[in-house]
């Protein structure tokens, strides 16, 4: 074990040790307020939770690729049942009460399935994708890889979890790319979900079909599946407006709140646009830590979960958040050195998998406080409150630790 | 394995590390144009979202009377607001104090309304909270949020009505004045002079508000009192020392006679200081204190007998034979007559002109008069003569130049000009050309015709005569720099004449009532014809008549004829020149006196006995004239 500690990555473990602190303070603060909070005393239970992952880390580091491997349809198995059941039995809470998004044992709130479905679909998709000895070709081929990812996708969007459910398919796109998937693939792929978004006017839409059209004639694939691609790009201008209205109320507000934060100050935008001043009034060293005046008097919300990144901009100010993003960045790059070092394609897809849903949340949560993209409600890793999604992001650091060692292991030298 | 050559795999861990770096670029950039560029301005939102400003209503400067003592103070009040928030909790808050603070929904609705107007400031509850109610509100302030309960410093007028007209009352701004650059600086529900010297010196009086901070929660409960955010203090008025003899002014709205409506006027004839300035009825100046009371205010509006009016300023009557000593100065002055010319038609009681017949006062004539004696008698017949001897053009001319259709400019708001003929062409305009003949000049010459004055108007004249022969613009608060006068080329010789002549209507003419055995008063009374009613009687006095020291004018509408008023002015005054001190004096100093004829002295004072004189107010111990006995 004393061998293994000293081989461990340990760039990964110090930027994750750091962030893992860094983000605890952060959630102390984040309890200091003048107004009384349920979340004064939240930072210990993240302690136990921390030490929870540490456990879970040090496990799955001790757990062999190998054995994952295999381990990894069983895992998946019960997760897939875990989602499934949460639709039946799930309960909501906190700002998404009205969701099914937690399971609960005798009236306690255990966790959230969603969270871990992102480490199985991640395993998942590297087992399948490391089977296949030549890149997709066509669509078709994708097709499996689709299912992995969109099963629970799917279960998700049902909690509804919209904004867990992005990950899925962030998740399944850059493992796609990681597996050598052709960009044009890729695009054809998201060409539905682009035709969703710009079906919100129809010359958009309509100029956007007749580029899809131009790029099925220059890219040529099957005849059945550009007819197909180009089938459900129609079907996405067709359902757009049903769909726009299926959406949750809080759910359309956000997205409209996103594109005008002003169209209702009191209501929907009071999140962003109290996000922004937290931020923006932190200047460039901050108002000092815990002294925060938007979070102490209870202006910014969720400042323990979705806007806990605010509270670093308000209390410690620019430099605060460039030392933040900076260890995110050198988070996300030293997962994608390991991928590239990795022994095995399965390890390789694990991790680069693991970088993109790390990534994806990273951007999603802190781009969402400068109102650079629409709230979903998605945890920062390392930073925000929530039991589920730090086992996650330890799972995931665990895995992540065992894949350097090996490749240490087998000594694969430094470049 | 081909797709995880080292070679490909490279290549796509470059497009992964420019995403990712791209993006920390945007991030990076997003968060600068927030926190560097965007700072002053979030941080200014960051401020208004957390702090409250509560002003802090600056004390209004004192004002004193010539002897330093008190008109206008302020005196310790406490205001009950509430934090502004959304309107729908403030109503919840205001139903829940409403039983404690005794509110009902109309006042309630005046709350919120005053709140709509300013909703960032606190929502003014009771601008003046008896202690009783301050206490409980204060035991039950856990369960009211965003009570606030503060010491502020409210106006009193000690001497309530009886300087109401003068001094004015403050009220709060309202949004016309706001509109004006004058209160452009006052801040919303900050009060203001409404009339007399409170509106009229206001802005040295009115102070600098101060602000304070508290810091609200985001659902606008208060988090802290103070220290949130530094104080900024109050600038309080700078206190305004009046020209007013207070005592005299308690003595004037003592002696004026009860339910009567007039005015009273008492000036320094050698400065043009106001010495008192009395209208009634009056009312109440503390009742405006904040904010008048509906009931009261519509009381005072519906009263016909007009409390608001200052009836000094703001009211114009006739002058009758008051106005009669300025046609003798204007033809003094030209020349055209001595004390001693005789007209030449005596008074038999009336005078034929043209194909009417102009009546004297006295139906029994006076004979043939001097000017000295028609001055004294108000001789109409005498006047007529003189008026037409004058000339209308003359006596127009004169009489614009001397004042008598401009305001005073006395430094008190509202005061209204006198009306008076600009010239002949007026006559024109109200006749046609040629259509009027210049029997208008007997009217004029007797101050009947066209022609109304303001007390202070008459007032005025009386201080050019009773003085160095300057007609000066009356003041309350002495002007910085020299006080503005006019002379009208009289010579000493002819204002010791016109004098003489005043001392004989009390002396000897038609107000022998109040002849005073220890001053020489002189004035005159006038009695101004009424369509509506009995007539208004005039009196305008000085004295002593050799070197006056105080002119007083006064009106009682109604009083029939001016002899009514005269002793009200000669009382005035014997009390400004201490004159019953003097009577004390003169007992003490001779006791061998005749006795019963003291109360002649003063006429209307209860004789006193004259052992009683250890009772006797000792307050007048100004400089007294030396005592007069005739």
């Amino acid at each position: 074990m004393a061998s293994r500690l000293r081989e461990i990555d340990k760039p990964l473990a110090g930027v994750v040790v750091t962030l893992a602190a860094y983000g605890l303070a952060t959630l102390y603060s984040a309890g200091q307020t003048d107004v009384p909070t349920l979340v004064a005393t939240i930072w210990q239970r993240q302690l136990v939770w921390l030490a929870l992952g540490f456990l879970c880390a040090v496990v799955l580091f001790r757990v062999s690729p190998r054995l994952l491997e295999w381990a990894t349809p069983f895992g998946y198995g019960i997760v897939a049942f875990l989602l499934f059941l949460t639709l039946l039995v799930g309960t909501g809470a906190g700002t998404a009460a009205a969701t099914k998004s937690w399971l609960a044992i005798g009236g306690i709130r255990v966790g959230q399935p969603a969270e871990l479905g992102k480490i199985a679909v991640i395993l998942m998709l590297a087992r399948w994708l490391a089977e296949r000895r030549e890149p997709a070709a066509t669509l078709r081929q994708l097709l499996p890889a689709c299912v992995i990812a969109g099963g629970p996708f799917l279960l998700v969007m049902l909690q509804p979890d919209l904004g867990s459910a992005i990950v899925y398919v962030a998740i399944l796109f850059t493992m796609l790319f990681w597996a050598g998937t052709k960009p044009s693939l890729l695009l054809l792929l998201a060409s539905p979900a682009i035709g969703l978004i710009l079906a919100f006017s129809t010359v958009v839409w309509g100029a956007w079909i007749v580029l899809l059209f131009g790029l099925l004639l220059l890219w040529r694939p099957y005849v059945w599946e550009g007819l197909a691609v180009m089938l459900a790009n129609v079907a996405m201008g067709v359902v757009a407006l049903p769909f726009w209205r299926s959406l949750a109320p809080y759910q359309q507000n956000r997205l409209l709140a996103f594109l005008n934060p002003e169209v209702d100050p009191r209501a929907t935008g009071w999140h962003v646009i109290q996000s922004k001043v937290a931020i923006g009034s932190g200047g460039l060293l901050g108002k000092g830590f815990t002294d925060g005046t938007q979070k102490r008097l209870a202006f910014l919300p969720a400042q323990h979960t979705d806007f806990i990144f605010s509270v670093v901009g308000e209390e410690l100010g620019f430099v605060g958040v460039v030392a933040g993003l900076a260890l995110f960045v050198a988070l996300v790059l030293i997962l994608c050195r390991i991928a590239r070092r990795a022994t095995d394609p399965y390890s390789s897809l694990c991790v680069f998998g693991i970088a993109g849903m790390l990534f994806t949340h990273i951007l999603e949560n802190i781009g969402m406080t400068v109102n650079l993209l629409p709230i979903t409600g998605i945890p920062l890793p390392f930073f925000s409150y929530g039991g589920s999604f730090l086992l996650t992001c330890c799972l995931a650091v665990g895995i992540s630790l065992r894949v350097a060692w090996e490749s240490r292991q087998s000594g694969y030298a430094e470049l | 394995m081909k797709v995880f050559h080292p070679h490909l795999i490279d290549r796509r861990l470059r497009v992964a590390r420019l995403a990712v770096w791209v993006t920390a670029i945007v991030l990076v950039l997003a968060f600068f144009r927030a926190q560097i560029l965007g700072h002053g301005k979030y941080q200014l939102q960051s401020e208004t979202n957390r702090l409250r400003p509560i002003p802090l209503p600056a004390p209004r400067g004192l004002i004193y009377d010539r002897h330093g003592q008190v008109i206008a103070e302020n005196v310790p009040g406490y205001t009950v607001a509430l934090l502004p928030g959304p309107e729908g909790s403030l109503r919840a808050t205001l139903w829940r104090i409403a039983s404690l603070v005794r509110l009902d929904s109309a006042a309630m609705e005046r709350i919120l309304a005053r709140y709509r107007r300013a909703p960032y400031q606190p929502a003014l509850v009771l601008p003046d909270a008896p202690f009783e109610i301050v206490s409980a509100l204060e035991e039950r302030r856990l369960t009211i949020p965003g009570l606030i309960i503060q010491t502020e410093p409210k106006r009193s007028y000690p001497d309530s009505t009886i300087a109401a007209h003068l001094v004015g009352y403050v009220g709060e701004v309202t949004e016309g004045e706001r509109n004006t650059t004058r209160w452009a600086a006052v801040r919303l529900g900050g009060l203001v002079g409404k009339d007399g010297l409170e509106r009229e010196y206001d802005d040295s009086l009115r102070g600098k508000d101060g602000v304070r901070f508290v810091e609200v929660s985001a659902l606008g409960r208060m988090v802290r009192e103070g220290g949130a955010a530094p104080t900024l203090d109050p600038i309080p008025g700078a206190p305004l020392h009046t020209s007013i003899d207070l005592d005299l002014q308690r003595f004037i709205a003592k002696r004026f006679p009860a339910g009567q409506r007039g005015a009273v006027v008492a000036l320094n004839p050698n400065s043009g200081e106001i010495l008192a300035l009395y209208s009634a009825p009056g009312y109440d100046p503390n009742a405006f204190v904040g904010g008048v009371d509906p009931d009261y205010w519509r009381g005072l509006n519906e009263n016909e007998a007009h409390p608001l009016l200052d009836r000094a300023i703001q009211a114009r009557y006739p002058p009758g034979s008051t106005w009669k000593l300025g046609v003798a100065a204007m033809a003094l002055k030209r020349g055209i007559v001595t004390f001693r010319t005789r007209m030449p038609i005596p008074c038999r009681g009336g005078l034929q002109y043209g194909n009417r017949f102009f009546r004297c006062w006295n139906a029994e004539g006076h004979g043939a008069l001097t000017l000295s004696e028609a001055i004294a008698q108000s001789c109409d017949v005498y006047f007529y003569q003189l008026g037409l001897k004058l000339g209308l053009t003359s006596l127009l001319e004169d009489a614009n130049e001397w004042g008598f259709r401009t305001r005073t400019n006395i430094d008190l708001p509202g005061e209204i000009p006198p009306e008076f003929p600009s010239g002949p062409e007026y006559y024109d305009r109200l006749y046609g050309p040629r259509r009027w003949t210049s029997a208008v000049s007997l009217n004029l010459a007797i101050g009947q015709g066209e022609n109304a004055q303001t007390l202070v108007s008459m007032v005025r004249m009386y201080q050019m005569v009773a003085g160095d022969g300057r007609s000066r613009t009356p003041y309350v608060v002495r002007p910085v720099g020299a006080v503005p006068a006019t002379t009208f080329d009289l010579g000493p010789d002819q204002l010791e004449g016109l004098r003489q002549a005043l001392l004989a209507v009390v002396e000897q003419g038609t107000a022998r009532g109040s002849r005073l055995r220890s001053l020489t008063i002189a004035g005159k009374t006038a009695t101004a014809q009424n369509p509506h009613g009995p007539d208004h009687g005039w009196f305008i006095g000085f004295a002593p008549a050799e070197k006056p020291e105080i002119v007083v004018g006064a009106i009682i509408e109604f009083a029939q004829h001016g002899a009514a008023v005269a002793p009200l002015v000669t009382r005035i005054i014997a009390r400004y020149l201490g004159a019953d001190s003097i009577v004390a004096d003169i007992r003490l100093l001779l006791p061998a006196d005749t006795a019963p004829q003291s109360q002649q002295l003063l006429p209307g004072l209860a004789p006193r006995d004259s052992t009683s004189i250890d009772t006797i107010r000792t307050d007048t111990t100004r400089g007294v004239p030396p005592p007069r006995n005739r």
